[in-house]
């Protein structure tokens, strides 16, 4: 395992009394992607401007290489950032924009020269340096934007949200080179974004957070296979999420039966989430299982259906490729390994 | 293009508002009446050619330009302050920033000539205190005085508005590219409040360069400048044809301060996207 570059310690964070970030301890090892994920409010932004140098932490340290970075300025810093709406400036050249940091380190002309014609290739852009930032397009813009950033060889490249304006297809490409650029580079990633697929694709490591608290850090798998609670579930891919009961080990019951399932250590009779991926319920015939209902809606989302069923007071969503018309009885059949038994999130 | 109409009542008033006056100004300024009637002459420019008269040109343009130099240096922190943002009471500053230019132009600067007099607030307030007395009224001082008090705020509200409106992500991007404060305002905010600099420079130096009712009461007339010259050619000598000729050549130099800040003003225009 690398060592650790970025150390957050009960990190805490108020503005004006309002709670952003809630005892954040969270470390960030070279060379990896992380990412940070959540709804808009949730507190990744203000972790990542912490990092950045732009906002101070209340209470709490912050290292950078083993060393206590709460007090230093985002100049001082040996991050980068590539800034949600990009923040290039507009009153220089594309040349001039990416040259902007080297100059500051009063690097010679030729070595500057080199540089920027080198990151621009990377970021398939030669030729551009004249170019004024106005004239080019969404998806070049955030190119200069990375470029500028990277030019500096930071130990730490920060990102904020930053294919956020990008149309769907740019970002798949731009998420792929991002993620290429990072292996080639080696340099670590602390990516910020509220878009789960985005963060399934494209992380090492995926930090979930809510309301300014972290809910879970795993790798991308870890976090769909083992949500640790049903917020998780349901923001990390589509989710059904039901009350049910921990009757004893191995046996939960939900929408009036007992299911057999892989889970323990609760108490008995405990009250639980129980939460079933769309894609883990299988569509069987009424005879097949003891849960039955009615096919309400099928909608045809491109590489599957979603269907809709209503059984025993509950509107399951379904994923499937093959599908049943509206109107249909069926039978819904889930594995016990598909059947996900968490602790109630109690509210705060 | 249906609308066209819609315009005609306005291309009226500029026709009989302001492109005739100016031809009019035009007519006179190479015309000259004699006793065989008007003839066209380049007599009224030859005259302002005379040393006096464009010592006078020169006076005024040196009066503004200091005057415009002072605003710049005065009212560039001004706006930084003001759009700073923490500072929280903005709005009260900026609305007494304009509250003067609600009162009557000739009464504030009347108001200067009492306090700069010789046995005026001023100076009892340096007697009081056993300094000497400040005699700087019916000097260049004063003018550039009242006009530095008069033109300030047309110098801090471009250039606040223009400051107030930079994106604050660019600053950040800024430091964090390695920036540290003066770097920041040296690369990036100075060169994007240009456009304010620029047209707070012309909106100082147009008004400042062409006043009489500053050097007329702050000077005490001894200082005529090309404004004055105006109004005696109109009002006192009445002859008309000069005063157009100097009117023109005033406007000549507008235009030529206008062209030289335009391009200043310009540069941003395709940043509109930010």
């Amino acid at each position: 395992m690398q060592e650790i570059i970025i150390d957050l310690v009960n990190v805490s964070k108020n503005y004006n009394g309002t709670e952003a970030l809630n005892n954040i301890n969270l470390y960030i090892r070279k060379n990896e992607f992380v990412t940070l994920l959540g709804p808009s409010g949730c507190g990744k932004t203000t972790t990542l401007r912490i990092i950045g140098g732009f906002e101070k932490p209340s209470s709490g340290e912050v290292y950078f290489n083993g060393v206590k970075i709460n007090d230093l300025p985002p100049y001082k810093r040996k991050v980068n950032t590539v800034f949600q709406k990009y923040a290039l400036f507009p009153h220089l050249s594309v040349f001039e924009n990416i040259a902007f940091g080297l100059k500051i380190k009063k690097m010679d002309k030729k070595i500057i020269d080199k540089k920027v014609r080198e990151v621009l290739a990377m970021v398939n852009l030669a030729g551009y340096e004249k170019r004024k930032i106005d004239s080019l397009s969404g998806g070049q813009q955030q190119r200069i934007a990375i470029a500028r950033a990277l030019v500096n060889e930071p130990e730490v490249l920060l990102l904020d949200e930053p294919l956020g304006a990008l149309d769907l297809k740019l970002r798949q490409e731009m998420q792929f080179e991002l993620k290429n650029m990072q292996q080639r580079l080696g340099i670590t990633f602390v990516y910020v974004t509220h878009d789960q697929e985005e963060a399934l694709s494209m992380s090492d490591t995926i930090v979930v957070m809510k309301d300014g608290r972290i809910q879970q850090i795993g790798t991308p798998i870890d976090i769909y296979n083992e949500p640790k609670n049903a917020f998780v579930a349901d923001f990390i891919g589509e989710s059904n999420i039901i009350n049910g009961t921990m009757v004893q080990d191995y046996l939960v019951n939900f929408a009036g039966l007992d299911f057999e399932c892989v889970d323990s250590g609760f108490g008995q009779n405990e009250p639980v989430d129980v939460v079933i991926r769309p894609e883990d319920i299988q569509v069987v015939s009424e005879a097949e299982s003891p849960l039955r209902g009615e096919v309400k809606t099928v909608t045809f989302k491109g590489v599957h259906y979603e269907m809709i069923v209503q059984s025993n007071g509950i509107h399951w969503k379904i994923h499937s490729t093959g599908m049943e018309p509206a109107g249909t009885r069926v039978g819904l059949k889930i594995v016990p390994d598909a059947i996900h038994v968490m602790r109630r999130v109690t509210a705060k | 293009m249906r609308r066209n109409w819609l315009s005609y009542p306005y291309l009226f008033w500029v026709l009989l508002f302001i492109l005739l006056p100016l031809l009019l100004v035009l007519y006179y300024s190479i015309t000259s009446i004699t006793g065989e009637g008007i003839r066209f002459t380049l007599e009224h420019f030859q005259r302002f050619m005379e040393p006096i008269y464009l010592r006078v040109l020169f006076r005024s343009v040196k009066l503004a330009f200091i005057s415009t130099v002072l605003c710049l240096l005065l009212g560039y922190p001004m706006a930084m302050i003001l759009a700073g943002k923490n500072f929280k009471k903005k709005n009260v500053m900026v609305f007494l920033f304009v509250v003067p230019m609600w009162m009557n132009f000739l009464l504030r600067t009347y108001a200067w000539m009492t306090l700069l007099e010789k046995n005026g607030l001023i100076n009892t307030f340096l007697a009081r205190l056993g300094l000497s007395p400040l005699n700087i009224l019916y000097t260049e001082k004063a003018v550039v005085l009242g006009m530095v008090y008069n033109f300030l705020p047309f110098m801090v509200l471009p250039i606040y508005s223009v400051l107030s409106k930079i994106d604050k992500s660019l600053i950040e991007a800024a430091e964090d590219l390695g920036a540290n404060g003066i770097t920041v305002f040296r690369k990036v905010i100075f060169p994007l409040s240009l456009p304010g600099v620029a047209s707070g420079i012309t909106m100082v130096f147009m008004p400042a360069v062409t006043t009489f009712v500053i050097s007329r009461l702050l000077g005490g007339g001894q200082f005529t400048l090309i404004g004055n010259l105006i109004e005696q050619q109109f009002l006192v000598a009445g002859d008309w044809n000069f005063g157009s000729a100097i009117s023109m050549v005033m406007m000549a130099v507008i235009l030529l301060s206008i062209g030289i800040m335009s391009r200043y003003e310009r540069e941003n225009e395709g940043g509109g996207l930010w």
